[in-house]
């Protein structure tokens, strides 16, 4: 076994159980990798070194076991999920050197079916952001371009897969955080429904848009690790009382014969997405049409109010969810304060940044006293609309697919100082968190000019992440390898 | 919609206070200009017609399970105190929050 890093989780997994390789090779191969990576990339923002080892130790004394799926597999985690007794910050200043007492139900999961927690990814600033430089602590590179943004929020995770740190990561999606930075990375990231999979332990930003997710490096892989953390958790009341599908039995390239896809003339149409973006993404589905997809065009007419809809609900959710930090409990706690008050203050204004200060703030606002129907409920209303739309959209055809991110990975820095822009380039993949429906990025080329990786999503009905998985991998078959970083 | 509304740098000291921040006044000036920006950007929501149409505020349409109503031990007391800022092993200790008469 010449290159651990390179292999797929599929085919690592194979092997950890043949007894191929151990566990604890497995491990060290994957941290020599974070070791030589990092200083490039800086996708980590806690690596557990002793601790993996020591799991894949006493992994590796009970030997193989074909009940658990992940057995010996080295993964990491986005820092927004709580992770026992490993620091979990959501890289905000207010959380420094917090540590759960319990895991979050997905990283249970992962523990469960064997997995090695290699350790915990950079992000944005709990979540919000498109390239991890809402990060506290440090910027995320790519690693096919160290001079690019990786995306965000997941930025860390997406980095960290691409980069060959480890064989999968988890994230978490509220307007795009997983399929963007799959996208401007170059590997696959899945947002499932809306409760596919319970949210306990992962601190919340958007309730009603949160989703974990998995990102690895091909779609089996990522099908592999749905498959283990969905399920039913009663600490999680939106948490979908469904069984498990096994996401990676009977993949098949040949499955796009005969499938109806759906292009949403909006989201082609678009006049931000580039020209490059649109080109790789129209050859995919050249190839698609040649394996027998039947292409058929769509409408959303309420995209344009899609990004407005979703900011002010995310805003507002955020708000809300983020009044629980107040230097009591846990977390940051300013010194000097002279009443409970400004204690509150104080270590709010200290622990957290610009732009978590910025939706805390749109958020109350939105909420308020005379502004609530025309902003809160409006959007509220809209969304509906929005919903409503896909559901008819999916009534005509299998899937839907669409751009991810309007352009490829763009240079760190170059839009920092303008909230509004960035937002607006979250334009094709939040209207679906609204939705609540399933999502797969898929890199489907790179870009003519950039040579950047272009990520396609496939869109589908709620809890049909099955077929979304099945027609990503058959495509997968079909278009040429994005090929490695050179790191 | 509030399609006209002028965000001052007095509206953003209000949203602050609500939102228990405070804020520098660079960054007063600096949020009164993009908070313009973001929510004049938002007036695109007047172009929908939401007339008799039920708000959505979550998307699931599956069953919501409740658990059962009883209390579980989840933690001990020490692991609840182990992150607080300040604490006596007993409880959470915070500042003084109501003055002797």
């Amino acid at each position: 076994m010449t290159d651990i890093c390179s292999l797929s989780l599929t085919a690592v997994a194979n092997a950890l159980q043949k007894k191929e390789i151990s566990a604890l090779e497995t491990t060290q191969a994957c941290l020599n990798r974070i070791e030589a990576t990092e200083p490039k990339i800086a996708a980590m923002l806690l690596v557990n070194n002793e601790n993996a080892l020591q799991r894949a130790r006493s992994l590796d004394a009970a030997g193989p076991d074909p009940a658990l799926p992940l057995w010996g597999v080295p993964v990491t985690v986005k820092d927004a999920l709580s992770t026992k007794g490993i620091v979990t910050t959501a890289a905000s200043r207010i959380l420094e050197g917090y540590t759960p007492f319990f895991d979050a139900f997905a990283v249970e999961k992962l523990h469960k079916a064997g997995a090695v927690l290699l350790g915990k990814t950079n992000l944005d600033e709990f979540a919000m952001g498109s390239t991890t430089e809402n990060s506290a602590y440090q910027t995320t590179r790519n690693p096919r371009d160290t001079t690019k943004t990786p995306g965000g929020s997941s930025g860390g995770s997406a980095a960290s897969v691409t980069a060959g740190q480890c064989f999968a990561s988890l994230g978490s999606d509220t307007g795009g955080s997983i399929r963007q930075p799959a996208a401007l990375c170059g590997c696959v990231g899945i947002k499932p429904t809306y409760g596919r999979v319970s949210r306990y332990g992962l601190i919340a930003y958007g309730s009603s848009l949160d989703q974990i997710g998995p990102l690895a490096r091909t779609v089996e892989d990522c099908a592999c690790v749905l498959r283990v953390i969905a399920g039913h958790d009663p600490r999680d009341a939106t948490s979908a009382l469904l069984s498990v599908e096994d996401y990676a039995a009977g993949l098949d390239k040949n499955a796009l014969k005969g499938v109806r896809l759906g292009m949403p003339k909006e989201f082609f149409n678009n006049e931000g997405l580039s020209a490059e973006v649109r080109l790789a993404c129209e050859d995919a589905l050249k190839t698609a049409r040649n394996l027998g997809v039947e292409l058929v065009e769509v409408r959303l007419p309420h995209t344009e109010a899609a990004i407005a809809t979703y900011y002010i609900i995310a805003m507002a959710e955020a708000s809300s969810n983020l009044a629980r930090f107040d230097g009591i409990r846990y977390g940051k706690r300013a010194n000097s304060t002279k009443d409970l008050a400004e204690l509150y203050e104080c270590s709010r204004s200290e622990g957290f940044g610009q732009e978590v200060k910025r939706r805390i703030m749109l958020g109350t606002y939105v909420l308020s006293a005379g502004y609530y129907d025309a902003y809160y409920r409006k959007a509220a209303q809209v969304r509906r609309l929005l919903r409503d739309e896909y559901l008819t959209a999916l009534a005509a055809c299998d899937a839907l697919c669409a751009p991810v991110s309007p352009i490829t990975a763009w240079q760190l820095g170059s839009h920092t100082t303008d909230p509004l822009r960035m937002y607006l380039m979250d334009a094709f993949t939040l209207s679906l968190n609204l939705a609540g429906l399933p999502g797969l990025s898929l890199p489907v080329g790179l870009g003519k000019e950039s040579n950047m990786p272009v990520g396609m999503q496939l869109i589908g009905n709620a809890f049909d992440e099955a077929r979304l998985i099945a027609l990503a991998h058959a495509l997968e078959q079909n278009l040429p390898d994005v090929g490695r970083p050179a790191l | 919609m509030t399609t006209d509304k002028t965000i001052t740098e007095d509206d953003v000291s209000r949203m602050a206070a609500l939102s228990r921040l405070s804020i520098s006044s660079e960054e007063r000036t600096l949020f009164a200009r993009q908070f313009q920006d973001i929510l004049g950007y938002m007036d695109v929501l007047a172009h929908s017609d939401t007339d008799g149409v039920e708000p959505l505020y979550s998307p699931s349409e599956h069953a919501q399970t409740g658990r059962e109503d009883c209390a579980l031990r989840l933690s001990t007391r020490d692991a609840t105190l182990a992150n607080a800022p300040q604490q006596d092993g007993t409880y959470f200790v915070v500042p003084c929050i109501v003055q002797a008469g």
